[in-house]
């Protein structure tokens, strides 16, 4: 099986510093995998270089074995690269519903409509229905998006994500900022969006519970470069990990 | 064409640069600073005009004694309306525009009231004793005013270099115009900051004013005209970049004497056409290597 | 937002309201100035939603609108000054189809520098069409303007001109409101609210904002061309910045929110100028005060004020709760 995402000897330095250093690994699809290490590791600056919002200064990112380094954030999203982001990246003056419905009509091409109401596309409504019924918004989707609770708009962000129909979704600290009851709800979420839309899902996070209760496979950086890469249990009994990063008390 | 023509227009593209410098380098520094685009900075330099026409032609104060009066005035004018109007609006949602919108409120205010107190007619202002003469090179004339005004350009560029380069409060405003948010944690109290920058600026803007009265006649509605030219020579410079606005202002000012030499009814198209392709090839403007100053 | 079908129909309601009142005015009264000012609210309601279709919907404060209303009045005042009456509707067309490639070109140039630049370009750029209308007097008749521009045929009838712009306006208002809530109208707001997240659907922001760039040049333009006929004459005055700021003055008067607010304030703004206007020459002082309490105490404006106050007294009937 080909991965569907590989990122080779990729680099990136602003003004010496190297914030991604010569980074290397395969996401395999249909895989669930966590990105961990301390702030300012480059973990965040890796995704904006997968996604087009970031310039690589070396290296080769291939998305199902064809180059997307370079690339427009625009084009990428169109190769099926979902992304939500850290702090909930949304249309705050739009109803929950619109906000997802955006995106899918976005998926069929249909924003140029320019003469038709929004809520005569039916397919795409019905699309953005059924994904906020997966994510458990359903009984929001009228409100406007401003006014859910932090970690709905999350919930959100990631859905519209989502709504694009990606193969690969990556997912920027899904529980930051959260209480410990919705990081759990949060979790089981993730992983049941994870099976329900057949993704390869890497995800940023601090939660440790979350990583290592349903990661595939876990991978630390460290000053912009891998430092560890293996199952949950590799990386706990990893002694470079556990003084860099982790501590003893794993 | 010979070289006394060339000199001469030259001199004339120095004043309007010099006149242009004063209200455009207020304009960038607000931006720069504040983030605020003070659309009425331009009806500042006409108030300028009329409290320079107070003071020196009414009242009969010597005229650089009335420069530095204006100056103080029309800066009060400019940190009361910072103060009781603008603050208000600041980090509110689509501030950008609200503050155009409230600005753009200025304008109309400012004109009126203007028309108000001195009525609609022209009025005019004598140059200052010592400063009516001219030099004859060749056969053409370049009046001492002219220079005057150009030493006193020379003289602000000086200041506001060492202001900003040399003291604390010229340096919190550049930190101010790179993050107004860090400086605020620094201990530095920013709102004052930017009463202060914006009362600097419009004192600028209201002594360029006074300054062009003898050589423009002093009309209600002179403020758009050159807020219109300010935004050129700033947008060429590069939004919020000092001595960007000081470049882009000898520049226009020369297109503007040599334009008005060669085609005098279109003279204005010149400097659009420099806008225009400064927007096609660098639109960040043309000076523009680090964001600020 | 609220119950949506039931916005729908109450927007429904006060448009045919709104429309009936204007389709009686000049049945109700034989005046020849009140169906002018009738026209006035007419034609600067269109220029007014159009210019809100801008800033209110899509984020971008063009403050140089003017230019196409003064186009499309200069195309018909001009072609039928030096062609005759009969190219009144043909010249309408030919503005039209100007004003499209204009605000292509112009909007290539100014839309890539966005926020305060976008605004003061616009201004800039209009300004520049002002000047140049201004001082080419011996083909546009500079600051005299043109006079006796009357359109053709059955239009001459006063009364039957003001049902033609009566048509025009709405039937163009309805079709901006259609875009204003279709895809299109929703990727607007989406580019206004997070033009990043709007890249991350595959959506370009620039070329949407450029889209409705030309959209609400072309209604302004065809705003313009109507104010033609309703003053059967033209000035330089409407290429002049103050014509923008107008526009942009009633937009927030009305409220730039909701979708009819700008016409609204368009009506509200003239009958105070015709009122107040008319007795003072220092008009501009006073809308300029009112305007600016509008921007610190009430920036959304009289629609969206009177919509608050109404969800407030009537929580069962406004509420957001779904």
């Amino acid at each position: 099986m080909t991965p569907i995402l590989q990122i080779q000897s990729l680099d990136k330095s602003f003004g010496g510093l190297h914030v991604t250093a010569n980074v290397s690994f395969d996401v395999m699809p249909g895989e669930i995998s966590a990105i961990i290490g301390p702030n300012g590791a480059g973990k965040t600056t890796l995704f904006n270089q997968i996604t087009g919002h970031l310039r690589s200064d070396s290296g080769r990112i291939l998305f199902n074995g064809q180059n997307i380094l370079g690339h427009s954030p625009q084009r990428i999203v169109a190769r099926g690269i979902g992304r939500a982001f850290q702090i909930a990246s949304i249309f705050p003056d739009e109803t929950v519903l619109d906000n997802v419905r955006i995106a899918c009509l976005s998926k069929r091409g249909e924003t140029r409509k320019y003469l038709r109401a929004v809520d005569a596309f039916t397919e795409a409504t019905d699309d953005a229905r059924a994904i906020l019924e997966s994510l458990g918004l359903s009984d929001q989707a009228e409100r406007l998006a401003f006014e859910l609770a932090h970690g709905d708009q999350k919930m959100l962000d990631i859905g519209i994500a989502l709504a694009l129909r990606p193969n690969l979704l990556l997912l920027d600290e899904p529980t930051a900022g959260m209480s410990p009851e919705e990081r759990l709800h949060t979790k089981e979420l993730i992983l049941k969006l994870w099976k329900e839309f057949d993704l390869a899902l890497v995800f940023i996070e601090h939660d440790m519970d979350m990583v290592f209760g349903i990661a595939q496979t876990v991978r630390v950086l460290q000053q912009g470069a891998l430092l560890a890469e293996g199952t949950p249990e590799q990386i706990r009994a990893n002694k470079e990990v556990i003084t860099a990063y982790l501590g003893e008390e794993f | 064409m010979d070289a006394t023509f060339i000199f001469s227009q030259a001199v004339s593209g120095l004043t309007i640069a010099t006149l242009l410098f004063l209200v455009a380098s207020g304009l960038t520094l607000i931006f720069g600073v504040g983030k605020v685009f003070n659309f009425a900075h331009g009806s500042f330099y006409m108030i300028g005009a009329y409290f320079g026409y107070q003071f020196s032609a009414v009242w009969g104060t010597n005229f650089f004694l009335s420069l530095i009066l204006t100056g103080i005035c029309v800066g009060l004018v400019g940190m009361l309306m910072e103060f009781l109007f603008l603050r208000r609006i600041y980090g509110r949602a689509n501030e950008g525009g609200f503050q155009i919108l409230m600005t753009y409120c200025f304008i109309l205010i400012i004109d009126d009231l203007v028309k108000l107190i001195w009525g609609t007619e022209y009025k005019s202002l004598a140059r200052p004793p010592g400063f009516q003469g001219a030099f004859q090179i060749g056969d053409t004339f370049i009046p001492t005013y002219n220079l005057l005004i150009i030493g006193i350009g020379f003289a602000a560029v000086i200041l506001a270099w060492y202001i900003l380069a040399r003291t604390r409060p010229g340096r919190v405003a550049r930190a101010a115009s790179v993050d107004r948010e860090i400086v605020g944690v620094l201990g530095v109290n920013v709102p004052l900051t930017m009463t202060l920058v914006f009362g600097l600026a419009t004192a600028m803007g209201g002594m360029a004013g006074t300054l062009a009265a003898p050589l423009r006649t002093v009309t209600p509605g002179a403020g758009i005209e050159v807020i219109i030219d300010s935004l050129i020579v700033v947008v060429i410079g590069g939004m919020g970049n000092f001595w960007g606005a000081w470049l882009g202002a000898i520049l226009i000012g020369e297109v503007t004497a040599f334009g008005v030499a060669f085609a005098p009814k279109w003279a204005t198209l010149f400097s659009f056409m420099i806008l225009v392709i400064v927007l096609i090839f660098k639109p960040e403007g043309l000076f523009t290597r680090r964001k600020v100053m | 937002m609220t119950n949506d079908t039931a916005r729908r129909i109450s927007a429904t309601s006060l448009w045919t309201i709104i429309i009936l009142i204007f389709a009686l005015v000049p049945i109700v009264t034989t005046s020849a100035y009140k169906i002018n000012v009738a026209s006035h609210i007419l034609v600067w309601g269109l220029f007014a939603v159009s210019f809100n279709m801008l800033w209110g919907i899509t984020g971008m404060l063009s403050f140089g609108q003017a230019l196409y209303y003064g186009l499309g009045a200069y195309s018909v005042g001009l072609m039928v000054d030096y062609l005759g009456s009969g190219w009144f509707l043909p010249a309408i067309a030919l503005g039209l189809v100007m004003v499209i490639i204009v605000s292509f070109l112009l909007g290539l140039l100014v839309i890539r520098v966005g926020g305060v630049y976008f605004t003061m370009l616009t201004l800039a750029f209009a300004q520049l069409a002002w000047q140049i209308t201004f001082k080419w007097y011996d083909f546009t008749g500079g600051d005299d303007g043109i006079q006796g521009i009357i359109p053709p045929g059955i239009l001459e009838n006063r009364i039957v001109y003001y049902y033609f712009v009566l048509v025009i306006v709405f039937v163009s208002i309805w079709i901006l409101k259609r875009m204003a809530y279709s895809p299109f109208g929703l990727i607007l707001r989406c580019v206004q609210q997070n033009p990043a997240r709007v890249r991350f659907l595959g959506r370009r922001v620039r070329r949407n904002q450029l889209r409705v760039y030309m959209v609400s040049s072309f209604f302004a333009a065809l705003a313009g061309s109507l104010m033609a006929g309703v003053d059967s004459s033209i000035h330089t005055d409407m290429l002049f910045w103050t014509t923008s700021g107008e526009a942009i003055l009633m937009s927030v008067l009305g409220g730039l929110n909701q979708f009819f607010g700008p016409f609204i304030g368009a009506a509200i703004f003239i009958l105070i100028e015709d009122n107040i206007g008319a007795r003072t020459e220092y008009w501009p002082l006073i809308i300029g005060s009112i305007m600016l309490v509008m921007v610190i105490l009430f920036p959304k404006g009289i629609v969206g004020e009177v919509l608050r106050l109404k969800a407030w007294f009537g929580k069962n009937g406004g509420g957001r709760q779904p």
